[in-house]
């Protein structure tokens, strides 16, 4: 490099036009760079000092402005957090996979699916993760996964809905069902429930027992207290159905759970040898599903991280494959050598791996820094309207400060201006890299 | 049996895969020992694969799903009923002149600020490598340090500029933006890459006399395709997929992304507008991505820090 640099200059020299022909392959560029980039710069840091209009001279006022507006703080601490969390997420996941992909058969096909996203727009992939991220259970993927979970682990109720079907039965579905009447051994407690989703039984249901006295037990049925007609309240009567399954709690006077039972499948339940009473006998919350409304991930609480989540799904491909090429280009002796000596993978991966790609580790964390700072479209197309304040970054914040209907170039200018500020110690590190590099 | 199956699978555990292969012959049990070792690896990896599938793959199959579906079913639907899928979202996409004119919009962009981006791009790369000229350093130094600046520094001014000049809303106003952006990156990768070119293949074309248009021309292009690739795509799939450019400097000038973007304030109701045209508006560039995934990795490793 430095001769060829050498002899291009005796050469450009001895032709006497030194300066015309590299001004001619540069002068496109050098226009582009100035009208489209230098000069609006320098413009921008000018107009930041202006108010809205462009007409007075405001000094410092809308720099002020940034760390005094709600919104314009809660972009910054947004910000802050992305820069806290996803570039380290990314370069984690990243360096996982890249190791990982190593040691599989189909790593290039892993290698494909995990970096496609790269190639979608993060518009794009907002809508994607919009679709995905939707409430209710039965269209949003993410919802409709921790349903399945739900429904699998999370109830294992009975019905949904129900009611006491007479007044001595008092609670709810969240905390159970009471029956006020004391109950002493040897006696029965007629638990009926009514206002259960029709669907929710099954029409081959069981008629349920009729309760039988035992000595020294408590006895009694959950059943379903209704039947076509109607039929007198808080009585087992042919035709009622039983109701299998459902969680029976004995309680004593201070409200204490003593023993559980689960009704058999026409309702009967036996609580045998209970002492001398007097106890409560309670239908338990266990026996009653609230229905899973899924989770709000476009809402004002989780927007941010749904987002961030969007936005991880796009870059770790970015992060494994530059990582990946770091791990080639590592010897493979000094890792064999390693595990000569008998080190456990982990201790290869800490010890060595780990270490060695340090740089490259340090390029992919700061390639997301910057890219995080800029981070505007995926927003725009994950957040709703509703929750774009709370979802809210600064490089949004000048966008929908400039042009989104405020208007305000004043304000929108010194927030560019603080975006770029952002940035410089990352242009004075690529700088110096590049120095480096080169001396 | 086992133990054997157990001591291979170890070894491989430990080993880059293509070398424990030809150290050793392998024998049967060990070839099932290291499947076995490898089993949990390969299950997680697929469901990990799996995962960063399903909500690429959850667009395409929303976007099938029949009017009376889309706005209350999830994508599984038409898994299950394979019989709903339909393409009448896509035939009516293709009818809205709005989404039409918005893709023809897209493809002037993106081809347009590419194909003017190589060539300045490939120009300025050309001198800053082979070219000598005062202030040549400090120049690229300058050139380094505008690849980070965010692009939220010009859009305020280039507004108003454009308002003057009659560039804003027009095609020609986005693609002059684009490539003025694009520029560091480009500058940065071409330089970078002719420097690596022989100096003898240069020198000897000099001394015969070749004019430096020339010698750019016939040897600087042809030796530089591989980077002239990389960096086209790169710029191709990031000027298709811009929001923000065509959002502040086009009103009527739409490319995909700003006319679906129009359409996400009712996101639930149109959904059936927005899932296919999102589809669409990603099948390209993930087509052009598959199909020159090399040279896009390539352009990544040479400039990682944009």
């Amino acid at each position: 490099m430095e001769a060829a640099t050498v002899t291009a200059r005796r050469r450009g020299r001895g032709r006497g036009r030194a300066a015309l022909v590299p001004l001619l392959f540069l002068a496109p560029a050098l226009i582009f760079l100035v009208v489209w980039v230098i000069y609006p710069t320098i413009w921008t840091i000018v107009r930041s000092f202006f108010d809205r209009d462009g007409g007075t001279f405001v000094w410092f006022d809308n720099y002020k402005d940034i760390f005094t507006t709600d919104t314009l703080l809660t972009a910054i601490k947004n910000n802050v957090l992305w820069v806290a969390v996803v570039p380290a997420l990314v370069t984690a996941i990243g360096l996982i996979f890249a190791v990982l992909t190593e040691r599989i058969r189909w790593s290039t096909a892993f290698k494909t699916a995990v970096f496609m996203p790269m190639a979608i727009s993060l518009f794009a992939a907002g809508v994607i993760w919009r679709i995905m991220d939707e409430k209710d259970p039965s269209r949003g993927t993410i919802n409709a996964t921790l349903k399945v979970f739900d429904d699998a682990f999370g109830g294992g109720g009975v019905v949904t809905a129900a009611q006491g079907s007479t007044p001595q039965l008092t609670g709810s579905i969240e905390r159970g069902f009471v029956l006020r009447t004391p109950v002493r051994a040897g006696q029965t407690a007629e638990l009926g429930l009514t206002a259960i989703p029709p669907e929710e039984v099954p029409r081959d249901a069981p008629q349920a027992a009729r309760p039988t006295p035992e000595p020294g037990a408590i006895t009694g049925t959950v059943w379903r207290d209704f039947k076509p007609g109607g039929g007198r309240p808080g009585v087992v009567e042919r035709g009622e159905q039983g109701l299998g399954g459902a969680t029976v709690e004995l309680r004593d006077s201070g409200g204490g759970v003593v023993a559980t039972t689960t009704t058999a499948g026409d309702g009967a339940f036996a609580f045998r040898d209970v002492g001398a009473g007097p106890f409560r006998v309670a239908i338990g919350s266990e026996t009653f599903t609230t229905p899973f409304e899924g989770v709000s991930w476009l809402g004002e609480k989780l927007i941010t991280p749904a987002v961030m989540i969007a936005y991880i799904w796009v870059w770790a491909g970015f992060a494994m494959v530059i990582i990946a090429a770091g791990l080639s280009a590592i010897s493979r002796e000094v890792l064999e050598a390693a595990r000569t000596d008998g080190a456990t993978e982990w201790q290869v991966f800490r010890r060595v791996t780990v270490p060695m790609l340090a740089p490259v580790l340090s390029v992919v964390f700061i390639t997301m820094i910057i890219n995080v700072l800029k981070v505007f479209d995926i927003i725009l197309s994950v957040a709703p309207q509703s929750s774009q304040d709370d979802a809210n970054v600064i490089a949004l914040a000048m966008w929908r400060t400039s042009f989104g209907g405020v208007n305000d170039f004043g304000l929108g200018s010194a927030i560019a201006v603080f975006l770029f500020v952002l940035v410089i110690p990352v242009l004075a590190l690529n700088i110096r890299r590049f120095k480096r590099e080169e001396a | 049996m086992a133990v054997t199956g157990e001591t291979a699978g170890g070894a491989v555990a430990v080993r880059p895969r293509a070398r424990a292969e030809q150290r050793q012959p392998q024998s049967r049990a060990a070839r099932i020992g290291r499947a076995v070792a490898r089993g949990p690896l390969n299950i997680l990896l697929l469901v990990v694969a799996v995962l960063w599938l399903v909500p690429t793959f959850g667009l395409l199959f929303t976007s099938l799903l029949p009017a009376s579906e889309i706005t209350t079913s999830g994508w599984w639907k038409v898994v299950a009923h394979p019989s709903l899928a339909t393409f009448d979202n896509y035939s009516a996409l293709f009818d809205d002149s709005d989404i039409t004119s918005a893709l023809w919009t897209t493809v002037q962009i993106a081809v347009g600020n590419t194909v003017l981006l190589v060539i300045v791009a490939s120009l300025a790369g050309y001198a800053f490598a082979w070219l000598d000229f005062p202030g040549r350093d400090w120049l690229f130094v300058v050139v380094i340090g505008l690849l980070v600046v965010p692009l939220q520094v010009a859009l305020i001014p280039i507004f108003s500029l454009y308002n003057d000049t009659g560039l804003f809303d027009t095609v020609l106003g986005l693609v002059l933006f684009h490539v003025a952006f694009g520029l560091p990156f480009g500058i940065f990768l071409m330089r970078n890459f002719f420097a690596g070119i022989p100096r003898d293949i240069l020198e000897s074309a000099r001394i015969d006399g070749a004019s430096e248009a020339r010698i750019f021309v016939r040897l600087i292009l042809p030796l530089g395709l591989p980077a002239i690739a990389s960096l086209a795509i790169f710029q191709f799939l990031w000027t298709w997929n811009d929001l923000i450019v065509a959002l502040t400097f086009g009103r009527d000038t739409q490319p995909l992304t700003v006319a679906i973007f129009s359409q996400t304030r009712q996101f639930g109701s149109n959904i059936d507008l927005i899932a296919p045209a999102s589809f669409l508006s990603l099948a390209i560039p993930l087509c052009v991505f598959l199909a020159f995934q090399r040279y896009f990795v390539q352009g990544m490793l040479a400039g990682s820090v944009k």
